[in-house]
């Protein structure tokens, strides 16, 4: 390895083992949540439930998925765009993302914003955790720029070539991500000096169109973290083919198309909010289910190529010629079979009609957890097991505990995600401390939480033996790894993507306009009412 | 750009799988009037105790046999905690909050209901089955979250 690549990983590093330490914390959170659901956990006054909730979304959703995604997505374009290069602003990024997560998560360990992930106002949290909010988005958009500049500089250097596929995908990925977010610092704007006092109130439905505005393309965020591995990477783990160069590219510009204009999904149940935007959302969600149709006869493909290539034939025989045995593929593999739950959840949820039935009940955790718990978590901590050694070059510490890592991982969520599905479903809600209500609750909601916790902790188990590998590889192995990164390649002779498909950033134009046209009719008549304002509390 | 045979038909089942439950939706919408509740009446939610009829919460019988429920949610209870109705009678439930954003969720019934500072929600139910219904807040609202709840007697 030489210096100049060794200089690189050490950006790459300090990213993806933020995201570890974040990931493994998470987890010490969320298993005391699921024990204090089942009634075998109380949390103390002075460190509440809730405040443990909101420790847990904010260190799982927003800290450990945006590092993760930036360090893989550092990494692809380092690699597959190989040039002479300062990474000023991938370093800027990571210390601007470090600042503002220490900022928001003191303010949540100090009682001062028990306000969950999603800060719903008017509960009124501290100024800083807002501002501690925005200082992680801004250096998320840091991160982004130095992506698009090493994107750029390939286009300018390597006229009429394609950009490699590995850094097209992660630069879409952080096109969306910053149309996304765009929503979020929107709301900050009210937010903040509200939170200071300097204006009498907030416009509740305001701030929550543009939060889950941001909301729900941050889940395609995920999912695109992911998709990155799978296309890029994954294959190279069965000696596999890219399926095909232009109908990947094509997948991540719909996902940068249609992840944006589809957050009303997530306000079915809200007023102020006509029924029309509500069923023009619900149909552009369901458009957003495409892309990911690609995916999996992509992925599939893949596998039946790579299998016949050994000779070997049909469904079986491609099934077992995978290597069950590699934790680097078990991780994303046990994730694409939990995700196909997730899609099918995912269809009931968007709907315009079924979600009432399940509408912030403890159904939509199951669903979360079998998306970015499932096949996102687990493609991430799959390549943490072959990235970790290319960036660190040690052999990984205990590849055994690592192939039990993705198999508890696996059977943890199934079992807890599935019993808070059918919890959900007989009405069980989430966001709550314990399900009793002093005695007047169906009993069956109590035995579901108890299932639920029981996989929770298997869940726990699992992230100490993440932790103990990726602290063990670091600590313990000697260097000697080799670390040559190779991408995955399309079949021999498939002809190049089109070139409708190459230029990424008139894309980024479509897919603004595309979002502002999905939110202008809502916004208008939202501005058109006549928008009381609510001065908000705290009231935990 | 080639695009292979089997993932055509991949896509055309995807895609047609999509346009069939699109179809249902819009169906149930316009057929069977299935809508999410959105209710479009603003309130100022410093006012909502001096407001009518949120002034004074609870049932009313309407002139043609069907019921109204009013209620203010707030941390952490409903105003009226407890309400008595028929079997069978259409009740329109009426919702908001003084305060926080607070849910207004009927366990085991499609009422699942958003309650925000600054708007009216409402949405309608035929209860068929007598008993005891719990009425819970399904929204994170603050410390005193897990005991809001309130309960509808069906004779």
């Amino acid at each position: 390895m030489t210096e100049a690549v060794r200089a690189e990983n050490r950006v790459v590093i300090a990213h993806v083992y933020t995201a570890t330490a974040a990931i493994v914390l998470g987890a010490v959170f969320g298993a005391l949540q699921g024990m204090s659901r089942a009634s075998a956990f109380n949390a103390p006054a002075w460190f509440d439930y809730y405040r443990i909730l909101t420790m847990h979304g904010v260190l799982m959703a927003l800290v450990f998925t945006t590092f993760f995604i930036c360090g893989l997505s550092l990494f692809v374009t380092y690699r597959s765009i190989p040039r002479p290069r300062k990474m000023i602003l991938g370093w800027l990024g990571w210390w601007v993302m470090l600042l503002g997560v220490v900022m928001a998560a003191f303010e949540i360990l100090a009682g001062n914003a028990t306000v969950l992930y999603t800060f719903y106002a008017p509960l009124k949290a501290s100024p800083w955790f807002y501002i501690g909010a925005t200082i992680l988005i801004i250096g998320t958009w840091i991160v982004a720029a130095e992506i698009f500049e090493n994107v750029l500089w390939f286009r300018k250097n390597n006229p009429g070539v394609p950009v490699p596929l590995p850094a097209f995908t992660a630069a879409a990925t952080f096109l969306m991500w910053w149309i996304a977010t765009l929503g979020v610092v929107g709301e900050m704007y009210f937010l903040i000096p509200w939170a200071f006092g300097w204006t009498p109130g907030i416009n509740v439905m305001l701030t929550r169109m543009l939060f889950w505005y941001f909301g729900h393309p941050l889940v395609y965020f995920w999912i695109m973290g992911a998709y990155i591995c799978w296309y890029n990477i994954v294959p190279k783990f069965y000696n596999g083919k890219l399926f095909s160069d232009g109908l990947t590219r094509l997948t991540f510009i719909m996902l940068l198309l249609l992840s944006t204009p589809v957050g009303i999904h997530h306000e079915f149940m809200e007023p102020g909010i006509s029924s029309t935007w509500k069923m023009l959302h619900t149909v552009t969600t369901y458009g957003v289910a495409i892309p990911s149709f690609i995916t999996a006869f992509a992925i599939f493909a893949s596998f039946e190529i790579a299998a016949r290539l050994q000779g070997r034939r049909g469904f079986w025989q491609t099934v077992t010629s995978l290597p069950w045995n590699d934790p680097a593929f078990c991780g994303p593999a046990y994730g694409m079979l939990l995700f196909i739950l997730g899609g099918f959840g995912g269809l009931v949820n968007a709907s315009y009609s079924m979600d009432t039935l399940v509408h912030n009940t403890i159904w939509i955790v199951g669903h979360f957890h079998v998306t970015v718990g499932g096949p996102v978590a687990l493609t991430f901590l799959g390549i943490s097991y072959w990235m970790i050694p290319k960036l660190t070059g040690r052999a990984l510490w205990k590849p055994d505990w690592a192939l039990w890592q993705t198999r508890t991982w696996f059977i943890g969520m199934l079992v807890m995600s599935m019993s808070m599905h059918i919890a959900g479903l007989l009405g069980a809600p989430r966001r709550t401390a314990e399900v009793s209500y002093l005695g007047s609750a169906p009993n069956e909601w109590l035995g579901y939480m108890l299932v639920a916790a029981a996989g929770g902790l298997l869940l726990l188990t699992s992230i100490l033996m993440f932790a103990a590998v990726a602290i063990g590889t670091l600590v313990v192995n000697e260097k000697g790894e080799d670390t040559t990164v190779e991408f995955a390649q399309p079949v021999a002779g498939t002809e190049p993507a089109p070139r409708m498909l190459q230029s990424l950033f008139r894309w980024g134009v479509v897919a603004l306009i595309v979002a502002v046209l999905a939110y202008a009719g809502p916004l208008l008549e939202m501005l058109h009412n006549p928008g009381f304002l609510a001065p908000g509390m705290r009231t935990w | 750009m080639h695009i292979h045979k089997y993932e055509r038909w991949w896509l055309t089942f995807g895609m047609g799988m999509l346009i069939v439950f699109l179809a249902t939706i819009a169906f149930a919408a316009f057929a069977d009037n299935m809508n999410p509740p959105s209710g479009l009446q603003a309130i100022d939610p410093t006012k909502v105790s001096k407001t009518p009829p949120f002034d004074h919460p609870g049932v009313r019988r309407l002139p043609d046999g069907s019921y109204e429920a009013y209620y203010v949610a707030q941390v952490f209870s409903f105003n009226p905690a407890t309400i008595t109705i028929p079997a069978g009678k259409k009740v329109t439930f009426y919702v908001t909050s003084p305060d926080v954003v607070h849910g207004f969720f009927i366990a085991k019934t499609d009422v699942n209901m958003m309650a925000i500072p600054g708007w009216v929600n409402s949405d309608s139910h035929v209860f068929r089955t007598k008993g005891t219904y719990l009425l819970i807040c399904h929204e994170y609202c603050g410390i005193g979250h897990q005991n809001m709840f309130a309960k509808i007697e069906v004779r």
